[in-house]
């Protein structure tokens, strides 16, 4: 089996208005992919339409993922799977707590891998306690967070930390970070960012997205990919970041004749 | 057991063997329930949304009819001892007292040899009559549910035709009588079953927690027949002494066929406190009127709601909060779950007297559609003519949440578990405050069978 994610000639479209427009990228187990590009360019368009939510529309493309078309799948199917993806903004379920809500993530997940089929048993209790606990110490997370309800009322930092708890527990082969890093201060970009690098392996492939390149410090890619407009415009190594850094996406949008799409506030 | 019918007749005979007092006010009630039209569901305010309210349409076709519902399809019984062979359920081994109910016929009551010896009475209510003639002559249905509606709060009715009919007709029920300062700290428990096609179950409940008392009750309404069509008109009684503390809590699971009517009614004295949990699971249509009367300073009342409808269930409550005096505290919190074709109504009033200041009154209804053909309608409201007075209210509805699903279901979660695990959440505020874990556990079963059916 391939555990690589091959996406193709990708076309997603949110209320009819095509955002992402014929995408080409692979992510192999293993490797750590940046994709980068300016507020609006459609990073979470794509990131979403990905794992299958029900407002982005697939217009046209493949990907693949486990030899199979994931873009059949549900969600759920997808990330039994292995596909994962840390949200840009994560729900908050209130009433519903972390613990509770990963226990029964953690159960159906795994259940997927051993035996293929819908299987509800969870995972025993002492069992997986010890294991969270010991996933929180290892990410720096306070203990009375496994008590909280999901996302509710956490700050941004500990939204962000949520998701790459869920991510530890969830061991997938394929991880989307959207934007784990904005919103946060100096500390919390460190702590997400050596978080997430503890957790890269061979086991795992990771697909950053991000705004600015300041998560890249704590994981280095192998491969970073520039999105305009809906399109992969550059792909290279670590030296794109530096000319992003020193000139940021204008010289680009003028090279591929894109004008800059104006925001009302960031998505 | 004898069968009869909505008749005169049969009230006088239901009340040959009971006291003159008591044949006296089944007449009376008698006579109320005649002179008493069928509520009008286009004309009387207080049973506007007790239809479907999907259609305007079908308001001016049923006009003044509840559809399908005629009071003299259904039976009232008169019997004494049941068949013993009912078996009491399991969970009641670690009750303090229990009684169970069958078909309007007491079964069985138990109550412990230290309860005894503290003159804790708890009986069916026509032991009762004979038993403590005096106790029910002041209480029943004289101060809390009565044939005139003594609330100011608008959105109940005066004059129930549905009051009425209980009574004349009550049959079954009891009493549960707590002396000052007994404390009992381990829960009695009720059962109340209907497994009779056509049976009309009319039980009365009357719980009297004296000065600096402390009681525990857990009663469950529940058909164990599912088919068996069926009518109750019940109703609860409630009276916390001074500085007494009184947990109620009843879980409603009457099958879909059973047309549900009924008047609960708390007074809490002063510096009382009352723990009041109502859970709706069950009935074709339900009408409930729920109200608790602050009487005196410092009492304090917390009203639970929790309620999953399914198929073409209705459920209409209404609620009274009524401070009638100052430095008094109510708390109500009503959750509601639809699924299927089901429609709820919920209308909600706080009624501050002018006395009553330094009061704290809240009132939150809120409600979740599992699907696009349920409908909620909920109507919170106040009414304050003091000055001091804290209140708040509000009111919600709306349907589950696509982003909410989709972050479950990228965990892995299939649809029906992210489903079942924000219906959990969503009942999460008023489950914490329910007093016990065997009752949240029984609650939450209960939400699990709703949603695998
Ligand atoms: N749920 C949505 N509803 C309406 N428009 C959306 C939605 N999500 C994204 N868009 C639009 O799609 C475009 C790309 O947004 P997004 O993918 O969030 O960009 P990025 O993540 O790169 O900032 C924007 O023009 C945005 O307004
Ligand atoms: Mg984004």
């Amino acid at each position: 089996m391939c555990n690589d994610l091959i996406i193709q000639d990708l076309h997603v479209s949110v209320q009819g208005n095509p955002i992402i427009k014929g995408l080409n990228l692979t992510v192999k187990q293993g490797e750590v992919h940046a994709l980068m590009g300016p507020n609006g360019s459609g990073k979470s368009t794509l990131a979403k339409g990905l794992m299958g939510h029900p407002f982005y529309e697939i217009d046209s493309g493949e990907v693949i993922f486990n030899d199979v078309d994931v873009l059949e799948l549900e969600p759920n199917e997808r990330a039994k799977l292995g596909l994962f993806l840390a949200f840009q903004y994560p729900t908050a379920i209130p009433g519903v707590s972390l613990a509770n809500f990963l226990r029964i993530a953690a159960s159906a997940v795994r259940s997927a891998e051993t035996n293929g089929s819908e299987n509800n048993e969870l995972i025993p209790m002492r069992e997986f306690r010890k294991e969270l606990r010991a996933k929180m110490t290892q990410l720096g997370v306070d203990d009375s967070f496994a008590r909280r309800y999901l996302n509710d009322g956490f700050s941004g930092g500990e939204m962000k930390r949520a998701e790459i708890l869920q991510l530890a527990m969830l061991e997938p082969k394929i991880a989307i970070l959207d934007e784990t890093d904005s919103g946060l201060d100096i500390d919390a970009v460190r702590i997400v960012g050596e978080s997430v690098s503890s957790l890269v392996g061979p086991e795992l492939g990771v697909l950053i997205i991000t705004h600015y390149p300041r998560l890249l410090d704590y994981i280095r890619p192998q491969f970073v990919h520039i999105l305009l407009d809906g399109r992969i415009v550059e792909s290279g190594g670590w030296e794109l970041t530096q000319v992003l850094e020193a000139e940021g996406y204008d010289p680009m949008r003028e090279k591929y004749g894109i004008a800059e799409t104006v925001q009302e506030n960031t998505i | 057991m004898q069968k009869g019918d909505f008749s005169k007749d049969f009230v006088e005979k239901i009340a040959q063997d009971e006291p003159q007092w008591m044949r006296e006010r089944r007449l009376e009630a008698y006579a109320l329930y005649e002179s008493l039209p069928m509520p009008h569901t286009t004309e009387d305010d207080t049973w506007r949304r007790t239809v479907d309210m999907r259609t305007q349409d079908y308001w001016r076709r049923t006009r003044r009819h509840l559809r399908g519902f005629a009071v003299d399809n259904y039976r009232p019984t008169i019997g004494q001892n049941g068949d013993t062979s009912v078996e009491v359920p399991k969970d009641s081994e670690d009750a303090a007292g229990v009684i169970l109910q069958l078909d309007g016929q007491h079964q069985h009551t138990s109550l412990s040899a230290e309860l005894e010896k503290q003159d804790v009475y708890f009986a069916d209510l026509h032991t009762a009559l004979k038993e403590r003639d005096e106790l029910l002559r002041d209480y029943f249905m004289t101060k809390a549910v009565t044939l005139e509606t003594t609330l100011k709060s608008g959105n109940i009715a005066t004059s129930n035709k549905f009051d009425a009919l209980h009574g004349a007709f009550w049959q079954g029920g009891y009493v549960l009588h707590v002396p000052k300062g007994i404390r009992v700290e381990v829960p009695l428990r009720v059962y109340i079953r209907l497994s009779e096609e056509q049976h009309a179950d009319l039980s009365h409940i009357l719980v009297i927690a004296e000065e600096n008392s402390q009681v525990v009750i857990l009663e469950d309404n529940l058909s164990t027949n599912q088919e068996a069509g069926g009518l109750h008109s019940g109703a609860v009684e409630i009276f916390a002494g001074q500085n007494a503390n009184v947990t109620y809590v009843q879980v409603q699971n009457w099958n879909r066929q059973v047309w549900n009517f009924a008047s609960h009614r708390a007074m809490v004295s002063k510096d009382a406190k009352l723990c009041w949990v109502t859970a709706t699971f069950g009935g074709r249509l339900n009408k409930l009127n729920q109200a608790i009367v602050l009487e005196g300073n410092g009492a304090n009342a917390q009203m639970l709601g929790l309620a999953f409808t399914d198929a073409r269930q209705h459920l209409d409550v209404s609620t009274a909060q009524e401070h009638v005096s100052p430095h008094t505290f109510s708390d109500l919190l009503y959750r509601t779950v639809l699924k299927d074709r089901s429609q709820t109504a919920w209308g909600g009033n706080i009624y501050v007297y002018p006395e009553a200041n330094y009061t704290d009154a809240y009132q939150k209804n809120d409600n979740l559609l599992l699907s696009e053909r349920a409908h909620a309608d909920t109507l919170p409201g106040l009414e304050i003519q003091a000055h001091e007075v804290r209140c708040t209210h509000g009111a919600t509805a709306g349907k589950i949440d696509t982003d909410q699903v989709f972050y479950l279901m990228s965990r892995g979660l299939s649809y029906a578990q992210a489903e079942k695990l924000i219906v959990d959440g969503f009942f999460e505020p008023v489950m914490e405050r329910v007093p016990m874990e065997s009752v949240r556990e029984e609650l939450q079963e209960f939400v699990s069978r709703k949603l695998e059916t």
